[in-house]
């Protein structure tokens, strides 16, 4: 999934602290916000937009191609579910800790009806010189600056570090796209792999993953296919077995999920695997000229 | 979070699974009295983990002295580094046939999924191997359910005999049971045919999903708590994740990508990490709590402080951090690596109040904490 600036843009949850901090930012930087929902505020101004009691009745006066959910763990299969129902086709999910089975019913819900979902657990998307979606510090020119290269991580603080060290090594982001650190996700590594491979913008890409479950597996067999270089960066080589690593999705049990399966399937798919973030801005200056 | 066996079969019980008759008991008298009313018996160790046949920690009992022998045993083994608190006190089955039977959540189909097999008794991964064909698979959506056409369709081409009919009812209501109390995995291995022909769960294990917890209150107090060392307990208090391990370079970091990444290039560079703590998301305003427990830690001999900020604003930890570094004085030395969000304020802070410069990368900071902890740093 990536977001263009031109994509009409709903903030669900946008009265809240953080929904209104994280608005204005992506105000700042070009995002199209529309409209905003919060049902004991419907009728009022926030953030120069109208706020609307559902995303149904949002999008009743105004088609929503997007929507940011800023919205607590046990509301958000019904906010999302609301988004779903008002035809919206891209939902980023933001919110860590959503009962599993919520997250089946509104991604079963999302199939149903066309729509993709990023996320749970994500920190978001960003098109730097367009816009962005979510609560990535796309405002920071050192972070974000346009370029050719695009970047897909489960985890929103080791991406933004990816994405400095790019910046730092004189290279530019087509994409950020925040998969999230969930177990059950709506977009894989492997989609998003294949989102930035059909990009034109995108001359490479970076995957940065982590120990457990099995997407980085998945998405070296794509990869193995692409004609754009990858590169990867894995978390949790040093993490230790049978503990949850901060995510919920970040955890090694018996020999499922680990390191050294996720780097060997990658390697093997031609990927160069990186020992350190700080390699990714000369690996990248290697192979986009 | 992980249920014992006994708290397990309480949730298919109460969802009409037939389990066998049983007694919790924390004591070898309390053994002995179980089966002076129960009949001959069998004594279970309490543990969330497997193997525990393997290990001794399930004994036959003809009658209560055996039983109390038997209890004296099991009670206080240490199984897969679980300490045995209780067992529970069963009666015998006469086993006819047995089968496995599960419903877990399903990364690759997003969904759950139900899984049977006609060879039970063995652990999963013991099936798999000696006779792949034998686990029938189905990809349930969540929203359609899984009813008893459904179940049926599963078991077409098993030859189970008079039981199908029960087997299908036992999936459906095992179904349920998953989606009523949130589980990430629930399931029944052996699930047996006895001599008398009932279908019974011999053995069943319920993992909770972590974020299911706020909404399943009956359940709270039910599951074995994870262990944790005096540090890890203090951190759960605080709302942080903090994991105890054996190196001297101490790690706080935000978002667990990152810490992860701090330790992995610790490692990377020839040091050990101490820990591994994450202060991202919304305990990013916990800098200075989370600071003091990396600092109780007396294997700790220099300290990284790795700060990439997204949501986590990184001038509001470095202040926390800065306040507690104020207020402990503590001797270890620290080598901070600070951007994204909020990074301009916080090196101004840290320079202003700490007259510290941070490392223009995480490497550079962390090289300097390695060579600190080996005693030939400044």
């Amino acid at each position: 999934m990536i977001v263009r600036g031109n994509e009409r843009v709903l903030v669900q949850g946008i009265t809240g602290r953080q929904g209104t901090f994280w608005t204005e930012r992506m105000q700042e930087c070009g995002t199209r916000i529309v409209a905003g929902v919060n049902p004991r505020k419907a009728g009022e101004t926030h953030c120069g937009v109208p706020v609307y009691a559902s995303a149904v009745e949002a999008a009743r006066d105004d088609a929503i191609d997007v929507s940011v959910l800023f919205i607590p763990p046990l509301a958000v299969r019904d906010a999302a579910l609301d988004a779903i129902e008002a035809g919206v086709k891209k939902l980023v999910i933001l919110t860590e800790h959503i009962p599993v089975q919520d997250v089946m019913v509104l991604l079963s819900a999302a199939r149903a009806n066309g729509a993709s979902v990023l996320g749970p657990n994500t920190a978001g998307l960003v098109t730097p010189g367009e816009c962005f979606v979510g609560f990535m510090p796309a405002f920071s020119a050192s972070i974000f600056r346009p370029g050719q290269v695009g970047v897909i991580s489960r985890s929103g603080s080791l991406g933004t570090l990816i994405c400095l060290n790019l910046v730092q090594a004189g290279h530019g982001e087509s994409a950020f796209v925040g998969i999230g650190g969930d177990p059950i996700i709506g977009t894989t590594t492997r989609d998003a792999l294949q989102a930035l491979d059909t990009d034109e913008q995108t001359r490479a890409v970076v995957m940065v993953g982590e120990i457990g479950g099995a997407m980085e597996e998945e998405a070296a067999e794509y990869a193995a296919d692409m004609s754009k270089p990858v590169v990867a960066f894995i978390a949790g080589r040093a993490s230790p077995p049978g503990k949850k690593m901060g995510h919920a999705g970040a955890i090694v049990m018996g020999d499922q999920g680990t390191y050294a399966s996720k780097r060997d399937a990658l390697e093997r798919a031609g990927v160069a695997v990186l020992d350190t973030p700080s390699d990714v801005g000369g690996a990248i200056s290697e192979l986009v000229q | 979070m992980n249920f014992e066996e006994y708290a397990s079969k309480l949730l298919l019980a109460a969802s009409g699974i037939d389990v066998p008759r049983g007694r919790v008991a924390v004591s070898a008298a309390e053994a002995a009295a179980a089966a002076g009313e129960l009949g001959p018996v069998v004594i279970k160790a309490q543990v969330p983990t497997g193997k525990r046949g393997k290990a001794g920690g399930i004994l036959p009992a003809g009658d209560d002295a055996q039983a109390r022998e038997a209890a004296h045993r099991i009670l206080g083994m240490d199984i897969g580094g679980h300490r045995v608190e209780r067992v529970l006190v069963e009666e015998q089955a006469s086993i006819a046939r047995e089968f496995y039977a599960a419903v877990l959540n399903n990364p690759a189909s997003k969904g759950p999924m139900v899984m049977f097999s006609a060879t039970g008794g063995m652990d999963i991964e013991e099936i798999a191997r000696t006779n792949s064909e034998a686990m029938r698979e189905a990809a349930v959506d969540i929203r359609v359910g899984f009813d008893g056409a459904a179940a049926e369709r599963l078991l077409t081409g098993l030859e189970l005999g008079e039981a199908q009919q029960d087997v299908a009812d036992f999936l459906v209501k095992l179904y349920a049971c998953y989606c009523k109390h949130d589980a990430e995995l629930l399931e029944v291995n052996p699930l047996a045919v006895l001599a008398d022909g009932r279908l019974v769960a011999l053995d069943c294990k319920f993992v909770l999903d972590d974020s299911g917890v706020k909404r399943q209150p009956e359940l709270e107090g039910r599951g074995t708590p994870e262990r944790l060392t005096a540090l890890e307990e203090r951190g759960r208090d605080l709302g942080l994740r903090y994991i105890g391990l054996d190196g001297s370079i101490g790690v706080l970091a935000n978002g667990a990508g990152l810490t992860m990444t701090t330790m992995d290039v610790i490692a990377h560079h020839g040091g050990e990490p101490a820990n591994f703590l994450e202060i991202g998301g919304e305990a990013y305003t916990k800098a200075k709590p989370a600071l003091e427990l990396v600092l109780d830690n007396p294997n700790v001999k220099s300290l990284v402080v790795n700060f990439c900020g997204a949501f986590a604003r990184t001038d509001v930890m470095t202040e926390g951090v800065i306040d507690a570094w104020q207020a402990l004085a503590p001797e270890v030395p620290v080598f901070f690596s600070v951007h994204g969000t909020g990074a301009e304020e916080a090196i101004a802070m840290l320079e202003s109040r700490l007259r510290m410069t941070p490392h223009p990368n995480m490497d550079e900071a962390i090289v300097a904490a390695i060579a600190a902890a080996a005693g030939d740093g400044p």
